[in-house]
């Protein structure tokens, strides 16, 4: 197995628009030794004169699929990497990448559940990685995603989270839209909060396993929230973005 | 220790960390291994915890890790084209896994 500490090069095989601020990568890695659903890759820029910037980014596709790993992208206007992905890169780029990393926020079908993902945001990339790994796995330990966006047409992977939802095994998602929702909606319309957690969490009870992801500030609220709900510190797994998003 | 844990969590800059996980790759670096799910023992407050769940200060140069229960840094790792630098005064052990 290749160790996870070497930089490799990667191929942009693909590019494909998610959200109008949110676009997937697909990367080619001949190299790649594989990862589990959770984890994530640091990539690395370097510029003519030497300067280099190094962020981290989950990985969105399944560990089933093979020689590529797919990854996506919220475009932080302000920001220094996410930017240049956005405008910058094309497929056949070449990036550096090294990875996978992480064994703690991690999720693999025999691990089970029931499972309870949260996520804000561009935080529902690892988290998909673990839901299609479910599918993959034909694996059917019930599954709740409370998933917040700020608008409808912010909803990441939303066509394919529908898809999922609709295949009757156990899987369902529960939205909350921050700052706009359309006519009609009727899902949550606030942020995430403590009683919005105990309404997810009730039809799968105190041995949930919990995995939250998205802006930090997002994460803290969450995790302590679930520490209140009773939830054994051991299955609160969180991953923090960082300021992203605010 | 609560106080101090307390300020680490009132602080306006905790919105800049992210989980010991998030930093696997400059860990991994250091020590030839996956680190973030082993666990390691803060020097100042004896609490024993998972890498993964120590908070991380990223934003510097290099990254540190503060202990989960009274926020004392643990561990700097800094990288640097010739080598990496391990400041690991905060910790009384750590596992290395050679799994
Ligand atoms: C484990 C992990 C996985 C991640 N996975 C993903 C993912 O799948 N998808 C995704 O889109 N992102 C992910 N992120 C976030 C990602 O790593 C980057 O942080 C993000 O892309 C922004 O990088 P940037 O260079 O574009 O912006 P940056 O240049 O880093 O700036 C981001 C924002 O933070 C502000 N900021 C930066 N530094 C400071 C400071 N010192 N004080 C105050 N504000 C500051 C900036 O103004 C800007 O608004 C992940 C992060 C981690 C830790
Ligand atoms: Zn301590």
């Amino acid at each position: 197995m290749a160790r996870p500490i070497e930089w490799q090069l990667a191929t942009v095989a693909a590019v494909h628009d998610e959200t109008p601020s949110v676009r997937s990568f697909t990367l080619d890695l001949p190299g790649w030794a594989g990862h589990r659903a959770g984890q994530h890759l640091d990539l690395r820029l370097t510029a003519e004169d030497g300067y280099s910037v190094e962020r981290s980014y989950s990985i969105a596709s399944e560990p089933e699929r093979a020689g590529v790993v797919e990854i996506t992208v919220e475009r932080i206007p302000s920001g220094e990497v996410s930017p240049f992905l956005h405008e910058v890169v094309i497929p056949g780029d070449r990036l550096e990448v090294r990875g996978p990393i992480g064994g703690y926020f991690v999720w693999d079908a025999p691990l089970g559940g029931p499972l309870l993902l949260i996520a804000g945001g561009s935080g529902v990339v690892p988290l998909m990685s673990m839901l299609r790994h479910r599918a993959r796995a034909g694996a059917r330990v019930p599954t709740r995603l409370l998933f917040s966006s700020r608008g409808p047409d912010e909803i990441i992977y939303r066509v394919e989270l529908d898809r999922l939802a609709a295949a009757g095994d156990g899987f369902a998602v529960a939205h909350t839209l921050t700052r706009q929702q359309p006519p009609g909606w009727t899902g949550y319309a606030r942020r995430v909060d403590e009683a919005m957690l105990a309404e997810v969490l009730e039809p799968l009870g105190p041995t949930t396993r919990t995995y939250t992801c998205g802006p930090t500030a997002l994460v803290e609220t969450v995790a302590n929230a679930l520490v209140r709900l009773g939830i054994p510190p051991d299955r609160i797994r969180t991953e923090r973005f960082g300021p992203t998003g605010t | 220790m609560d106080e101090r844990r307390a300020a680490m969590v009132e602080d306006p800059a905790v919105d800049l960390t992210v989980d010991g996980s998030g930093v696997g790759g400059v860990l991994a670096t250091a020590f030839g291994a996956e680190m973030t799910s082993s666990r390691g023992r803060c020097a100042h407050c004896h609490t024993v915890s998972i890498v993964g769940t120590m908070r991380a200060y990223v934003r510097g140069p290099g990254v540190v890790l503060r202990c989960p229960a009274c926020a004392e840094v643990v561990l700097r790792i800094v990288e640097t084209p010739r080598g990496v630098l391990v400041d690991a005064r905060g910790l009384a052990w750590m596992v290395v896994d050679r799994r």
